[in-house]
């Protein structure tokens, strides 16, 4: 039997994870927690692109628009004065899912680079209608005084309890794609991925398991937009923009394109790499390429990949 | 067994991957510590190593002490990216525990950042960045800025057109916060016909090609034509504003445009017809003070360069900061202190003696400059008069200080 | 007078829309006939600007630097064939964005390390800074008119290559079915190594073009990348003919956009909103263009037949 390395990780990052706030308070780190709310932040995204793009064979070069969403939800209604998360967070994964099922019901009539094309068309749309409103900053974006309020059952301005929103969405939204994959709407999606026509001849109407995969998807970005709003305290239209929904496509390659775990991986990697390098150097982006190139050539199916190899081989 | 010791090998990995980003110095309280965060990559790194020159020259004129403390200084890079400049922003201020924050080129980066440097109970200084917001509803008292509101200069330069009997005129400036802050500004002053107006597209995808604007201009009939063009477009749009011989017909006229970074490319491409151009600035190299002529003369020596306005902003923030350590005898906890040195504006500024307003911005003089040749054939900008004398922006009556 | 200034517009539009040309003809080849999705085709673009700038400063003399930098970018086109694309050809897109973005990174910290992170204008010979005086008063500087010229010189030269030689029968045969031309005995590998420098080579041509108007760039080819898969997806990837009139359409979109939307606006809203709305719908336009054309035709206008 091979040792099972891959759950290791698993649990070991997790693990890590958990017990985060403690270590950094233990050795006077806080900055680390900061770090590591970025990382969890932008995995949660990476994960939900996984759901459609690692799964579902869709290549979205879109998502960070669905992360602006989330986030230009916790702001608007902030610049009115309505602070309540339970608003603000519904309004995000809401507004989330209609922008997918409107976006998905035209993309997905488009297959393979056109696909890639006209997901990035439409984040660019939405990019450019928020620089424009002059109300909401435009191009400098907001700034908001306080986060989401929970009154009584959660404080939000408390980084720990904030962390521990952040970890269990993570969580939630790794459990979530896991039932997804293995269900029988999951089944199908991954069939049309393969042989869309097969699906199609069983019976299964796979624009709909499509475009269905596609909303939930959208959605879950989008909450993680709202976290990202909350986090940083600012909303820009920035966040649409195309480097970020490829800083997502990286993350899930680099970690494993259809593994549960990779997207993780790939945040947690390229975002310390970035903050290391260019503290490091102002040359990082020559270093960070090289990486990058040799990652695909070398090592196929990304980290997770890796870590499977290292199974087999024990 | 063996998943146990996989576990720890994994927990081993997850370790060494956060001991990396542990590896920061230890606290020692014997250090003026001033973090710096500002643009080194992409094209704008032009603005951020001028900044930073600038400020490693100040350094080096006083010495590298102040009240008796050593100062050390950590340089960030923003990458041009508001998320990226508030994560350097708490690392400054988490991890190396800054006591001073500086740097900011960009308003969106400032605007970001800004919550985390002040929350963690820091002193924020725009060396650049100078949002309307910042300068308003969201002033605060350990936000101090070393540079000027946005709408200052481009209304000075409203002022100027209406000095100089101009009667229309045709705006362009790039499509965002601080570009329709300039084109609000000019509009306020300038009391002649706006004969059109292009706000065009900016950010990653830049528009760098300006002849459609350009032929639009020329069939307005204006009289004059006013740009904002930071960094990379404004080399281009100037060059293409002479390629299409509008600078025989038309005048032009800046802000943060031509200035001590574009010019010498200006004058390697040998496009002469910038000379002559006017703009509004708060500085000038040749403004006549015993410290402006210290600073311009001790760059060029060193750099071989004229600084630009940015670099003459970091110069000063790092003699402002100094005013306020040595005002408390290096006690670095007496915040208070500090802060009543600094609104006093008690230090020796390469734009002479300037005062500060209650949203802790500058009210100072605005200057008219024109584009000329030096003593030595080396092309820069000369003032030719004053537009304001002790101006105050119109932001500060919402601030509540 | 409104018509010459509706005239220069048209050449605005043109002169973008050929530089588009330019860049969209090398991507849309390597796209069509290796399947190869290549990020960092900006980033060879980026490169023959800054080969124009070092070797204009060099020889003096811009025509002969444009020569050189031409074949210098052919030439680099071929190693970062040799070493990087060709063994990235069988793999699926996904690894082929991130390793080319990979390559975008290694480009842009190079130009920094090489050349600084400053613009570097190139200084064009009097002759070509002018300005050419057309009937009716339009006035066009003269060294847009030579961008026109070589765009559309370059557009004829391909399009015979393409049409008419044994060369680009092979690349159209490479274009509609791989499998097929590989069973015809081509040497494929060779085939798409030149490929792959000739599009290197136009694209390095086209920074050649825009570096005299607005200086070279660190990054200043993924800036116009985006715009160069737009335009070869509205034509159809693998089509010249449709990336050549796609090119067209999307520069004379932007540019009448950006010279005629704020006046059309005001004519059904208030000036305020039309301020603010013309530019974001001009930024818009194009991707709004694509948007719809895939809606109707999901493999854009121009398809390679037999895919």
């Amino acid at each position: 039997m091979h040792p099972p390395v891959r759950l290791g990780v698993r649990i070991a990052v997790l693990l890590a994870l958990a017990v985060l706030p403690a270590l950094t308070g233990a050795l006077d780190q806080p900055f680390l927690l900061d770090l590591a709310l970025r990382i969890m932040i932008l995995a949660t995204a990476a994960v939900s692109l996984n759901l459609i793009l690692g799964y579902g064979g869709m290549i979205s070069f879109g998502h960070a628009a669905y992360i602006g969403i989330g986030a230009y939800a916790v702001g608007i209604p902030a610049y009115y004065g309505e602070y309540s998360g339970y608003v603000q967070l519904p309004l995000a994964i809401g507004a989330g899912a209609l922008f997918a099922l409107v976006t998905g019901y035209i993309c997905l009539r488009t297959k393979g680079v056109y696909f890639i094309m006209i997901t990035l068309a439409f984040a660019q749309m939405a990019y450019f209608a928020f620089v424009s409103i002059e109300e909401y900053g435009g191009d400098d974006g907001l700034v908001i005084e306080q986060r989401s309020e929970f009154t009584g059952i959660i404080d939000m301005e408390s980084t720990h309890q904030f962390y521990y929103v952040v970890l269990v969405f993570l969580v939630g939204a790794l459990y979530l794609v896991s039932r997804i994959v293995n269900a029988r709407f999951g089944m199908a999606v991954q069939g049309a991925k393969d042989n869309d026509q097969r699906m199609q001849s069983l019976g299964f109407d796979t624009f709909r398991y499509r475009l269905a995969c596609y909303v939930i998807a959208g959605a879950m970005a989008a909450a993680a937009g709202w976290l990202m709003g909350n986090y940083n305290y600012f909303f820009s239209p920035e966040m649409m923009g195309w480097t970020h929904s490829g800083e997502l496509i990286f993350m899930v390659v680099l970690g494993g394109a259809g593994s549960l775990f990779g997207p993780l991986y790939g945040a947690i990697v390229l975002i310390i790499l970035e903050e290391q390098l260019s503290s490091a150097t102002v040359y990082w982006p020559l270093i960070l390429g090289a990486i990058l190139i040799a990652v695909v050539l070398f090592a196929r199916g990304g980290l997770e990949g890796m870590l499977a190899k290292l199974e087999r081989r024990k | 067994m063996r998943i146990h010791k996989m576990g720890l090998i994994s927990v081993a990995t997850a370790a060494i991957m956060g001991a990396a980003v542990l590896a920061a110095p230890a606290l020692a309280a014997d250090k003026v510590k001033i973090g710096f965060v500002t643009t080194l990559t992409t094209p704008a790194a032009v603005i951020g190593n001028d900044m930073k020159d600038a400020f490693d020259l100040a350094n080096e004129h006083i010495g590298g002490t102040m009240a008796g403390l050593e100062i050390e200084i950590i340089y960030e890079d923003d990458g041009f990216k508001p998320e990226i400049g508030k994560q350097k922003t708490d690392k400054l201020v988490k991890q190396d525990d800054v006591d001073f924050i500086t740097g900011y080129i960009w308003s969106h980066v400032l605007l970001a950042s800004r919550k985390s440097a002040l929350d963690a109970g820091k002193f924020m200084i725009s060396a650049n960045a100078g949002p309307s917001q910042l300068a308003g509803k969201l002033c605060h008292k350990n936000f101090f800025s070393t540079s000027w509101q946005n709408d200052q200069t481009p209304m000075a330069l409203g002022e100027v057109l209406n000095q100089r009997g101009v009667k229309s005129l045709y705006i362009m400036s790039p499509n965002y916060a601080a570009g329709k802050n300039m084109a609000a500004g000019v509009e306020r002053t300038f009391k002649g016909e706006i004969k059109g107006k292009d706000m065009t597209k900016w950010g990653k995808d830049a528009q760098l090609d300006f002849s459609a604007e350009l032929a639009k201009a020329k069939a307005s009939g204006t009289e004059a034509i006013f740009v904002f063009y930071p960094g990379k477009a404004g080399g281009a749009f100037i060059k293409q504003y002479m390629q299409a011989g509008l600078n025989e017909s038309i005048p032009l006229y800046t802000v943060y445009t031509v200035d001590a970074l574009s010019l010498p490319k200006f004058q390697k491409a040998e496009m002469k017809g910038v000379l002559g151009s006017l703009a509004t600035q708060f500085w000038s190299p040749d403004l006549d003070t015993p410290q402006n002529e210290k600073f311009v003369s001790a760059f060029l020596a060193k750099y071989g360069r004229y600084p630009s306005f940015y670099a003459a902003q970091s110069y000063d923030t790092l003699f402002f900061i100094k005013s306020a350590v040595e005002a408390v005898g290096g006690d670095l906890t007496n915040m208070d202190g500090m802060r009543a040195a600094m609104e006093k504006a008690d230090y020796p500024s390469v734009r002479g003696p300037y005062s500060y307003g209650n949203n802790h911005f500058p009210i100072q003089n605005f200057y008219l400059r024109e584009a000329a040749t030096d003593s030595e054939g080396r092309w820069t900008t000369k003032i030719v008069s004053t537009v304001y004398s002790n101006h105050q922006d119109v932001y500060a009556k919402e601030c509540k200080l | 007078m409104e018509w010459v200034l509706f005239v220069s517009q048209l050449l605005n539009g043109l002169q973008l829309g050929v530089l588009l040309f330019l860049l969209a003809a090398g991507l849309t080849l390597v796209f069509g006939i290796m399947d190869f999705v290549n990020l960092a085709h900006g980033s060879l673009y980026m490169m023959g600007a800054y080969f124009c700038v070092t070797l204009t400063s060099a020889l003096g003399s811009f025509p002969l630097a444009v020569l050189l930098a031409v074949i210098l970018t052919f030439i680099l086109g071929i190693a970062v064939e040799l070493i990087v694309s060709r063994h990235l050809y069988q793999r699926d897109h996904l690894d082929q964005v991130l390793a080319t973005f990979g390559l975008i990174l290694f480009f842009n910290g190079a130009v920094h390390l090489i050349w600084g992170p400053e613009g570097n204008p190139i200084a064009l010979p009097d002759y070509l800074n002018g300005r050419i005086s057309l009937p009716a008063g339009i006035e066009i500087p003269t060294f847009r008119l030579v961008i026109i010229a070589i765009g559309l010189a370059v557009a004829v030269g391909l399009i015979w290559l393409v049409t008419k030689t044994r060369m680009g029968m092979l690349i159209r045969a490479g274009a509609s079915n791989r499998r097929m031309a590989g069973a015809l005995g081509v040497d494929i590998r060779k085939l798409f190594t030149l490929v792959f420098a000739l599009g290197a080579a136009m694209a390095g041509l086209a920074g050649m073009m825009i570096a005299p108007i607005t200086e070279a760039n660190i990054g200043m080819g993924d800036d116009i990348l985006i715009v160069a898969f737009v335009v070869i997806i509205i034509g159809g990837i693998g089509s010249i003919r449709g990336a050549f009139i796609a090119a067209l359409l999307v520069g004379m979109i932007d540019v009448m956009g950006r010279s005629y939307l704020d006046d059309f606006m005001k004519l059904i809203m208030d000036n305020q909103s039309a301020e603010t709305a013309s530019p974001a719908l001009s930024a818009m336009a194009i991707y709004i263009l694509m948007a719809g054309i895939l809606y109707f035709r999901p493999r854009g206008l121009f398809p390679p037949r037999h895919r």
